[in-house]
């Protein structure tokens, strides 16, 4: 990995996957291999809106690689509430900490983030924009559980505003995955992300019910249909109805299917999948703490 | 009809820039990149859909007292990529260029995604490469393909 700063899922060849990967699988293989590893390193942690998850994810990565974490805390109690400029808050903090890790509400924050500072900036999600690291722990439980060769997966939910998706959808293209979205019209793709994917030649298909597709797929990826993207109530529980998914959907499937989610959910999966050889999101959520600690490794190493 | 024919059609000018071969219809949008709205004062000629050989219509442009920026010059090559730009001095047509496709355009267009970081107060330009059919945001990825103009910054 040669990547001073980590944007997007887009700048991750399946060379860099693999290598953050396979290394993630050594690390949960023998966490304590690697307890003193980062001892004496601070990471950053500037959270601009909450996300309670991915932060703990994050200090609990550093943690185990023997670091400590400095964190900004809520927006509410520091300078940014008083108008203080992104720029500013990263060069201040770039001071305190060998590295930083940046969850913003706007799209492409990340990205200008990283050029007002040295210590690699990885972006833990921008908006609609893209989640990187939330990628690579995506693309560490499909590996696992069902592999990267003649992979077919579908993504189902909300396409157009889910960040986790348009990140996954691009990485996907590194390792040849046929991709089938499945969305409600009004929530596809948006440009930006088809115009990338038909650039890179991927083998791309869209759908408006899950039933047509089901019995290909090796992989189930479910995200949330948000409730405040609707004008009104009704609507939104015509359109959320039809993604829901339970055990008995999954009749049609495949016997070695594997159901992901980012979480957290609310009742795209009813809580009778849990128990079946296909619920896979709880591990996938899992998987966060030895990919990050993975990249971060990776990262500081390089950055040494 | 010839070209320089054609010019004559318009008035000619003193010290300036006449830009020719703009795509048929893009003349105001060309004015509009440069922030021409007639108030300066100085004289503006323009002259739409004329026959053009190599582009079927065109329109030309011709400005008194203006020489063209690099900037306005990359926004025009994208809605006018066969425009030809020549600076006249003395009645005179001193250079003439043609315009490029830059790879990027900086501090020139807005991002139409209002949740974009470079639309607010920070201490970046706005920047987009340019792709097949349009530009894109290098930020947030945003993709402008209609109506560039629209989406030019106000100084
Ligand atoms: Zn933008």
């Amino acid at each position: 990995m040669r990547h001073d700063h980590i944007i997007s899922a887009k700048q991750l060849s399946r060379a860099d996957i693999e290598a953050v990967l396979d290394h993630a699988a050594d690390i949960a293989a023998d966490p304590s291999a690697y307890a003193d590893r980062h001892a004496d390193t601070l990471l950053g942690l500037l959270f601009f809106e909450p996300s309670t998850r991915t932060k703990m994810s994050f200090t609990a990565a550093m943690k185990r690689l023997g670091g400590d974490i400095v964190d900004m805390g809520s927006v509410e109690s520091s300078s940014v509430k008083k108008g203080e400029s992104l720029a500013d808050t990263v060069r201040v903090v770039e001071g305190y900490a060998d590295a930083l890790v940046l969850r913003h509400p706007m799209e492409g924050s990340a990205k200008m983030a990283s050029e007002f500072v040295d210590v690699p900036l990885v972006n833990a999600g921008d908006g609609a924009g893209q989640h990187p690291t939330q990628t690579l722990l995506d693309l560490y439980t499909i590996r696992e559980n069902a592999g990267f060769d003649d992979l077919t997966i579908g993504i189902m939910g909300d396409l157009k505003y889910g960040r986790t998706v348009h990140s996954l959808a691009h990485a996907l293209t590194n390792v040849d995955a046929r991709q089938h979205f499945i969305s409600p019209e009004s929530l596809q793709l948006p440009r930006s992300v088809r115009y990338d994917l038909h650039q890179e030649g991927a083998e791309v298909r869209e759908h408006t019910e899950l039933e047509t597709v089901l019995p290909e797929l090796d992989v189930l990826y479910v995200t949330r249909i948000q409730r405040e993207r609707f004008p009104d109530e009704s609507e939104y529980r015509e359109v959320a109805g039809q993604y829901q998914i339970d055990s008995e959907t999954l009749d049609a499937a495949k016997d070695d299917l594997t159901v992901m989610h980012p979480l957290p959910r609310v009742d795209e999966i009813a809580h009778d999948v849990d128990d079946t050889e296909y619920a896979t999101y709880f591990e996938q959520a899992h998987n966060g703490v030895p990919v990050r600690m993975a990249l971060l490794d990776l990262l500081l190493e390089a950055n040494r | 009809m010839s070209d320089d024919d054609q010019q004559l059609r318009v008035a000619k000018i003193r010290n300036g820039t006449v830009i020719d071969h703009i795509t048929g219809g893009q003349a105001l949008n060309v004015l509009a990149i440069l922030g021409i709205d007639g108030t300066g004062g100085d004289s503006v000629s323009v002259a739409m859909n004329m026959p053009s050989d190599r582009l079927g219509k065109k329109d030309i442009v011709k400005v008194e007292g203006k020489e063209l920026s690099q900037n306005e010059v990359d926004v025009l090559s994208l809605i006018a990529p066969a425009a030809t730009i020549n600076i006249v001095r003395d009645f005179e047509v001193i250079e003439k260029a043609r315009v490029e496709r830059p790879s990027a355009v900086e501090g020139i267009l807005e991002c139409p995604n209002h949740n974009c970081i470079s639309t607010v107060d920070e201490p970046v330009e706005s920047r987009f490469a340019v792709v097949d059919d349009g530009v894109r945001c290098e930020y947030c990825d945003t993709i402008i393909r209609d109506d560039l103009p629209a989406h030019i910054l106000a100084d």
